[in-house]
C-alpha cells in the first residue's frame, strides 16, 4: 500500500510522456531500421500492395558505395566544418567584445541574436538572392556588392560550385546562429566569479594573462555545449538547402535532402537507411556527451 | 585583438568604467572594439536591408545594376500579393502553434517536476533517454511516422503537426522545467508535503504557481520552434493545408518565374510573429536558448 502511494503519483504524471516517447522515438527508430533492411524501393511496396523482402544491410552498402551519396556525405562534412568554425569564432568574438560594459551593448547583443528568431525558410529567401550565382553584368546579390566596393575578384558562383557550393549555404547558417553561440559564451563569461579575475590581477597578471589563464579555461564546458548543439544542428541541415537551392540540386545535396528525395519517390528503404545513417552519426557525437553530462550531474549532487 | 582595456574593479559603477581610464593605447583598443562591433552590426543587418528594399521595388527596378539601390518608386504591390497568398497559411500556423505550445508546456512541467523531486532508481537513465529524443534527427523516424499517421487516420496539416510538435517537444520542455525545479528551494515543496499534501496537490497548488517564469520560457521556445519548423511541415502537409513555412517556400521556389519582391515581403510576414516575440520578450527568449544547452 505504501509503495503504491509513493510510486503512484510520479508514475501517473510521467506515464503519458514516457509512452509517447517510447513509441514515437524508440519504437519508430526500431521500425525505421526494419524498413531500411528491406527491398522496399517502389510505390507499390510502400503502400503494401506488393511484398517486401529482407535484404539485411544491402541498402547501406549500396548507398555508401554510390558516388552520389558519398557526395552528400562529403557535403555534410564540409558544411559542418564551415558552420562550426564560423559560428564558434564569430560567436566567441562577439561575446568577448560585449563581455565588458560598453555603450550600446544591449543593441549590439539584440541585433547579433535576432536572426535566431527567424526561420531558415524565411532567411533562405533573402540569402538565395544574396548568393545569386550570376557574375559580371548580370550579377545580383553579394557578387554585385563585391563589384560596387571594388572587390570584383571575390565574385564566385556560390552554391553553384560543385565542390565548394555547400560551404556557401553555411554562410546564412552562420549568420543565423553566431548570435546563439555568443549568448552561450556571454553566459559563460558572466559565470566566472569576479574574485577569480581579481586574484589573477593581484598576482600581477596582465589583462591578457587573466583571460588566457583564468577566464578562458572556465569557458570550456560552454564551448563543448556550443559545439554539440551547433554540430548536431548542422548534421540535420535541410531547411536552408531546400530554401536556397532545390532538393534536386546535386551541388548542395546532403543526407537529409536525399532522405526527402527518396521518400518523395517512394523509395522507402533507401529513405529509411539514410535516416538511420544520420541517426548513427548524431548518436556518435551526442551520446558520449549526454552520458558525460549525466555522470557529472550525478556526482555533483 | 582588442582586449587590453581593463575591467572596472568590483564595487565601482559597472556601467561607466571607461571614464577614468588613462588615454593612449587604451583608447585605441576601445576604438577597435567599437569598430568591430559596429562592422558586425552592419554585416548582420545586410539581409534586412535587402529584404526591405527589394520588397518595395516594382518592375522598373528589375535591372541587376539597381540591385542594391533604393527603389525609384516605393510600391506596396509585393506586400499585398504576399499577404493575399500567405494569410490563410499564417492563420493555420496560429491554429497549430498555440495548442501545441500549451500542451507541451504542461507535459514538460509535469515531467520536469517528477524528475527533479522524486528520485527513483534509474531516474538518471530515464532522463538521459528523454534527452536523447531532443537530439535525434527526425529523418530517422520519418518513414514509420508517416505510416503511423496514416494508420491513425489523422488528416494531414494542422492536426498531425500539433501532435508531432507536442510529442517531439517533450524532451526540451522537460529539460527546461527540470532545470528550473532543481533551482527551486527544496524547503518550499517539503513544507507542502509536511502539511500532508500529496504529490498531485503539491504540484497543482505549490509548484504550478511558481512555475510561471518557466512557462513563459517554454511557451516562447515551443512557439518559435513550431512556427519556424519546416521539416515536419513539408512531410506532413501541403502548401494548402500546411503552416507558413511551407506556403512561403512554395511561394518563393514553386513558381517558374522567381519574383523576389513578393517572396521577400512574404518572408517578413512569415517572420513577424517570432520577431515580435523576440523583441517584446527577449529576456525569456534568451532564457530558452540557455536552457537548450543541456547543462544541469
Amino acid at each position: 500500500m505504501k509503495t503504491i502511494k509513493r510510486w503512484g503519483p510520479p508514475v501517473l504524471l510521467l506515464t503519458p510522456s514516457m509512452i509517447l516517447l517510447a513509441v514515437f522515438v524508440y519504437g519508430l527508430i526500431a521500425a525505421n531500421f526494419a524498413t531500411s533492411a528491406t527491398d522496399s524501393h517502389t510505390a507499390a511496396q510502400a503502400t503494401g500492395a506488393q511484398p517486401t523482402v529482407f535484404v539485411g544491410i544491402q541498402n547501406y552498402l549500396d548507398l555508401l558505395a554510390s558516388e552520389a551519396f558519398q557526395h552528400s556525405l562529403k557535403n555534410l562534412l564540409l558544411y559542418t566544418v564551415v558552420f562550426l568554425v564560423g559560428t564558434m569564432l564569430i560567436g566567441f568574438m562577439w561575446a568577448w567584445l560585449l563581455e565588458r560594459p560598453m555603450r550600446g551593448e544591449g543593441l549590439f547583443r539584440s541585433v547579433y541574436l535576432f536572426p535566431m528568431a527567424v526561420s531558415f525558410i524565411a532567411s533562405g529567401v533573402v540569402w538565395r538572392w544574396l548568393l545569386n550565382s550570376n557574375e559580371g553584368e548580370a550579377a545580383l546579390g553579394l557578387n554585385r556588392l563585391f563589384q560596387m566596393v571594388g572587390l570584383d575578384f571575390l565574385q564566385n558562383p556560390w552554391w553553384n560550385n560543385i565542390t565548394w557550393g555547400i560551404a556557401a549555404i553555411a554562410l546564412p547558417a552562420i549568420w543565423q546562429l553566431s548570435g546563439y553561440v555568443m549568448a552561450l559564451f556571454l553566459a559563460g563569461f558572466r559565470g566566472v566569479p569576479e574574485e577569480l579575475r581579481e586574484a589573477g590581477r593581484m598576482d600581477g597578471a596582465s589583462e591578457w594573462q587573466v583571460y588566457r589563464h583564468v577566464i578562458f579555461p572556465q569557458l570550456s564546458p560552454v564551448a563543448l555545449s556550443a559545439l554539440i548543439i551547433i554540430g548536431h544542428m548542422s548534421l540535420k541541415a535541410f531547411d536552408l538547402i531546400m530554401s536556397i537551392s532545390k532538393p534536386s540540386n546535386y551541388q548542395t545535396k546532403v543526407p537529409a535532402v536525399d532522405m526527402y528525395v527518396f521518400k518523395s519517390s517512394f523509395d522507402y528503404a533507401n529513405s529509411a537507411a539514410v535516416g538511420a545513417i544520420l541517426l548513427i552519426i548524431v548518436a556518435v557525437l551526442v551520446v558520449p556527451y549526454l552520458i558525460h553530462t549525466s555522470r557529472k550531474e550525478a556526482s555533483g549532487r | 585583438m582588442t582586449t587590453t582595456t581593463t575591467t572596472a574593479a568590483p564595487g565601482t559603477d559597472q556601467l561607466t568604467p571607461a571614464i577614468r581610464r588613462p588615454k593612449g593605447r587604451f583608447t585605441a583598443a576601445r576604438t577597435a572594439r567599437y569598430a568591430i562591433a559596429l562592422f558586425s552590426l552592419v554585416i548582420v543587418l545586410i539581409p534586412v536591408y535587402v529584404l526591405l528594399v527589394t520588397s518595395f521595388k516594382g518592375p522598373g527596378d528589375a535591372t541587376p545594376s539597381r540591385a542594391w539601390a533604393l527603389p525609384q518608386l516605393w510600391i506596396a504591390d509585393n506586400w499585398i500579393m504576399a499577404w493575399d497568398t500567405l494569410a490563410p497559411a499564417i492563420g493555420r500556423t496560429l491554429q497549430m502553434v498555440i495548442p501545441a505550445s500549451i500542451i507541451s508546456a504542461f507535459l514538460g512541467s509535469m515531467n520536469g517536476f517528477v524528475l527533479s523531486r522524486w528520485s527513483f532508481r534509474g531516474a538518471n537513465v530515464v532522463f538521459t533517454l528523454i534527452l536523447f529524443g531532443m537530439f535525434i534527427p527526425y529523418q530517422a523516424v520519418m518513414i514509420p511516422l508517416n505510416q503511423i499517421v496514416l494508420d491513425l487516420g489523422l488528416p494531414n496539416g494542422v492536426p498531425t503537426l500539433i501532435l508531432l510538435h507536442v510529442i517531439y517537444g517533450i524532451p526540451i520542455t522537460t529539460l527546461i522545467f527540470r532545470n528550473y525545479y532543481e533551482s527551486v528551494p527544496h524547503e518550499l515543496i517539503e513544507a507542502a508535503r509536511m502539511d500532508g499534501a500529496g504529490m498531485l496537490r503539491t504540484y497543482a497548488w505549490v509548484v504550478l504557481p511558481i512555475s510561471i517564469p518557466s512557462f513563459v520560457v517554454v511557451l516562447i521556445w515551443q512557439f518559435t520552434s513550431a512556427w519556424n519548423d519546416f521539416l515536419f511541415a513539408v512531410f506532413f502537409s501541403t502548401p494548402n493545408t500546411g503552416p507558413v513555412t511551407v506556403a512561403l517556400n512554395n511561394l518563393a521556389n514553386g513558381a517558374q518565374l522567381q519574383n523576389y519582391g513578393v517572396s521577400m515581403a512574404g518572408a517578413l510576414f512569415a517572420s513577424l510573429p517570432t520577431l515580435l516575440v523576440y523583441i517584446l520578450l527577449g529576456k525569456y527568449f534568451v532564457g530558452g536558448l540557455m536552457s537548450g544547452s543541456v547543462k544541469g
